[in-house]
């Protein structure tokens, strides 16, 4: 067997009650070994992984990175940092853009700025438009988006109200081996709306948008899924209505997959009190119900993926009333620590969240990824379960600092991510050679 | 009399005490709108700032009055008669404002939220007149107002609140209101003008305008915006008429002594027919009165609180 030139060791797998030592060589994944006190690991870069968990790193298939065009909320360096920060070495960016990613010289523009800004970074994945403009009406060239480097076509945030249209784009991208992600929204019904429609919206005197109003385009999808026979990825759904289409069609066999968010497991409806636009996302925040609903749906396979639909705003945009204020979250720094606060609760276990948040969107996507079998790529997300940290505008290196968690206190953080066995951020005591230029870049934003 | 409040966002901040200092004060200052001079010199020296993002004469009016009965001066900042607000963000309207250091903002916004988001961001007293669809507080103080005037109290009486409830603060505002100070109160009007989960509010509920009118001792009659219509909330106004209208025919069933209001401006033979508003019942001019007093008694406990050495 060939030698390790990297060995992380003491390390907690999920799934394994005792500690192992990961051993890597040339970027790739050697093998996982019982951790034996007092190996030495000869001509390897030893780091102690002490008490730290060890994870795959995490695919995030579903971000706003806003370049080209919006760059005071976000750029493609700052939304890498913030990516690197939350443990993710993949990330698939959405196409609404300022010029929307309809063309192959945007896509090639995301991914030059990518590997310009940060070789061996956190790798960048464009989402093509599945509509010209995103507006609806034609279907954008797939396939030279796809042959620019495209992984997915999504009209997210714009959905498309035209059955025939849609179930065109299903068809043409499934040509192309590619896979349609849809954000369900009825459009007609309460547009603009950035709340659940019920007894808080009503109260506040805020335009509610129903439940239903994602079902039904759920509900389409399903039925264009199943007469097609064509898969089709449903974004970020966040209610129980939504979770009992699916898992009636999974049932029947249907090829249709499934993401929710973070936030959906955690905050309510109760969030926008106060008029709170932090708490202003599209799908909106529902209810208790609806969290409930889909935690059952992520522990049991209705639901496939976790995705943070990192949508990331300037503070100035946020501060203003509620019904002004932009839909989204900044969600890449905190989805991981979210996350493994439904495994204290017990509603999740570590096991299932390196499979909502790793394999299962790498495979549904076809990205690389880390299952720790030899010859996997060593990308890996030193995690420490116990570390208590504060959400402040100053710990995230997004951008974007519009996040419900503001001035909460998370327990569990991102220490380390590896990409290709190489350090790409590190973070405090359990920095390990974290290489000169890779520190400049991810602590670089006081600058 | 103390006065514990910086700022009125809602009805649902005030105590029942709080409610009957208003009430009170609003009486004395009433007197003052019945003499030939009308004008005493209590807030002498002070500035109230009228900022109205969203057009309401009415209520403006009113507010202006109310300031220079009582000697204030007022200071009209109006959205499509200043640049300052033109495409401006409410922040730097705030900022813009607070530099002017006013002892009040009076603010009217099409926003619902907004007159918290500027108390939050200013020292001096915000009064809310008016934010989207969320609240109206000070209507509903001049309604119950005008009320009590003719009753003396609210408890075991039925207010009947009519149409187009679900975007509207005035009605969002009675509600809560009326019903603390112990008046049954019943909402109507067609399904799409109901407001989603109006079960959890607690009243009766009617899309039947004989049914809900039945014994009632009075009936709040709300505007109609009339472009519901376009907005597929209504198939027509005639047909809303028809069913909504308010008239002695449709009153019939209600209390012989039964009570008319509306908030203004009306739409006649939509809402209310032209004869029944103009008829002895109805009270319609009287709110406006007791607007002017309701005003003049809220400028006047939020403005000189902080000289009585009033609680934070
Ligand atoms: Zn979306």
């Amino acid at each position: 067997m060939a030698l390790p030139d990297l060995a992380v060791t003491n390390l907690i797998l999920p799934e394994t009650p005792h500690a192992v030592d990961l051993l890597c060589r040339k970027g790739h994944v050697l093998g996982v070994s019982p951790h034996a006190p007092g190996t030495a690991y000869e001509n390897a870069r030893v780091i102690d992984g002490r008490g730290l968990t060890l994870l795959p790193g995490l695919t995030d298939a579903h971000a706003h990175l806003r370049e080209p065009g919006q760059e005071w909320k976000e750029d493609i360096a700052s939304g890498l940092a913030a990516a690197a920060a939350g443990g993710f070495s993949n990330v698939m960016c959405m196409a609404n853009t300022s010029p929307v990613n309809d063309t192959a010289s945007i896509t090639e523009h995301m991914t030059k700025r990518a590997a310009e800004t940060w070789p061996g970074g956190p790798r960048l994945f464009p989402i093509g438009a599945l509509t010209r403009g995103l507006l609806g009406k034609e279907l954008a060239p797939m396939a030279e988006l796809a042959q620019a480097g495209c992984v997915a076509f999504s009209n997210d945030g714009r959905p498309v109200a035209d059955a025939e249209l849609f179930r065109h784009a299903m068809e043409y991208a499934w040509d192309l081996g590619l896979r349609v992600i849809d954000h369900c929204e009825e459009p007609t019904m309460s547009p603009g709306a950035g709340m659940n429609e019920g007894r808080v919206s009503s109260r506040l005197g805020l335009p509610g948008q129903p439940d239903v109003a994602e079902a039904i385009q759920v509900a389409r999808d399903v039925l264009l899924a199943d007469y097609l026979r064509i898969p089709v990825h449903l974004a970020h759904v966040s209610c129980r209505r939504s979770v009992e289409i699916i898992e009636r069609a999974k049932a029947r066999g249907v090829p249709v997959t499934a993401e929710t968010c973070p936030h959906y497991l955690h905050f309510t409806e109760a969030e926008v009190e106060g008029y709170n636009t932090l708490a202003k996302v599209s799908p909106p925040l529902r209810t208790r119900d609806d969290v409930l609903a889909l935690i059952q749906a992520l522990r049991e396979g209705v639901i496939d993926i976790l995705a943070t639909d990192h949508a990331p705003h300037a503070a100035h945009e946020k501060e203003t009333p509620f019904g002004e204020a932009p839909c989204g979250i900044s969600g890449l720094e905190t989805a991981l620590s979210l996350s493994f606060v439904l495994t204290d609760k017990g509603m999740l276990d570590a096991a299932d969240i390196v499979r909502l948040f790793s394999s299962n969107p790498a495979r549904l996507f076809k990205l690389p990824h880390n299952t720790f079998t030899p010859g996997d790529p060593a990308d890996f997300v030193l995690f420490d379960p116990r570390q208590a940290w504060k959400v402040t505008p100053e710990s995230l290196f997004s951008k974007g600092k519009n996040t419900p968690c503001l001035g909460r206190t998370l327990t569990g953080r991102v220490m380390a991510l590896y990409i290709g066995g190489q350090p790409v951020f590190t973070r405090g005591e359990c920095a390990p050679a974290a290489t000169a230029a890779a520190s400049r870049r991810t602590h670089g934003r006081s600058s | 009399m103390s006065w514990p409040h910086k700022d009125l966002l809602d009805v649902s901040q005030l105590s029942r005490d709080d409610v009957a200092v208003v009430m009170k004060t609003a009486a004395s200052f009433r007197e003052i709108n019945a003499r030939p001079v009308k004008k005493v010199p209590t807030l002498k020296g002070r500035s109230v700032v009228l900022f109205f993002a969203e057009p309401s004469t009415r209520t403006k009016t009113s507010f202006d009055m109310a300031g220079k009965r009582l000697s204030a001066d007022t200071f009209a900042l109006t959205k499509s008669g200043s640049s300052l607000v033109k495409g401006e963000s409410l922040k730097d309207t705030v900022l813009t404002l607070l530099a002017m250091n006013p002892d009040a903002i009076v603010i009217r916004h099409g926003e619902s939220g907004a007159a918290a988001f500027v108390a939050e961001r200013v020292s001096c007293a915000v009064i809310n007149a008016g934010d989207g669809r969320h609240a109206h507080p000070t209507q509903a103080l001049l309604d119950a107002f005008t009320l009590l005037e003719k009753w003396g109290t609210l408890a075991d009486k039925t207010v009947c609140i009519l149409g187009d409830i679900a975007h509207s603060r005035v009605a969002r505002s009675n509600v809560i209101l009326l019903s603390m100070l112990g008046a049954n109160v019943r909402l109507c009007g067609p399904r799409t003008l109901l407001p989603p989960s109006v079960d959890g509010w607690g009243v009766e509920v009617h899309s039947d305008l004989k049914k809900a009118v039945a014994g009632a001792h009075a009936v709040m009659c709300l505007r109609l915006q009339l472009e519901r219509q376009q907005a597929g909330l209504l198939p027509d106004l005639r047909e809303y008429a028809g069913r909504f209208c308010l008239s002695s025919a449709t009153l019939t069933g209600a209390d012989p002594d039964v009570k008319v209001l509306h908030p203004g401006p009306i739409n006649r033979g939509i809402e209310i027919s032209s004869e029944l508003a103009d008829a002895g019942q109805s009270l319609i001019l009287d709110q406006v009165a007791s607007g002017v007093a309701v005003r003049m008694a809220l400028l006047h406990l939020f403005i000189t609180r902080k000289d009585r050495g009033d609680k934070e």
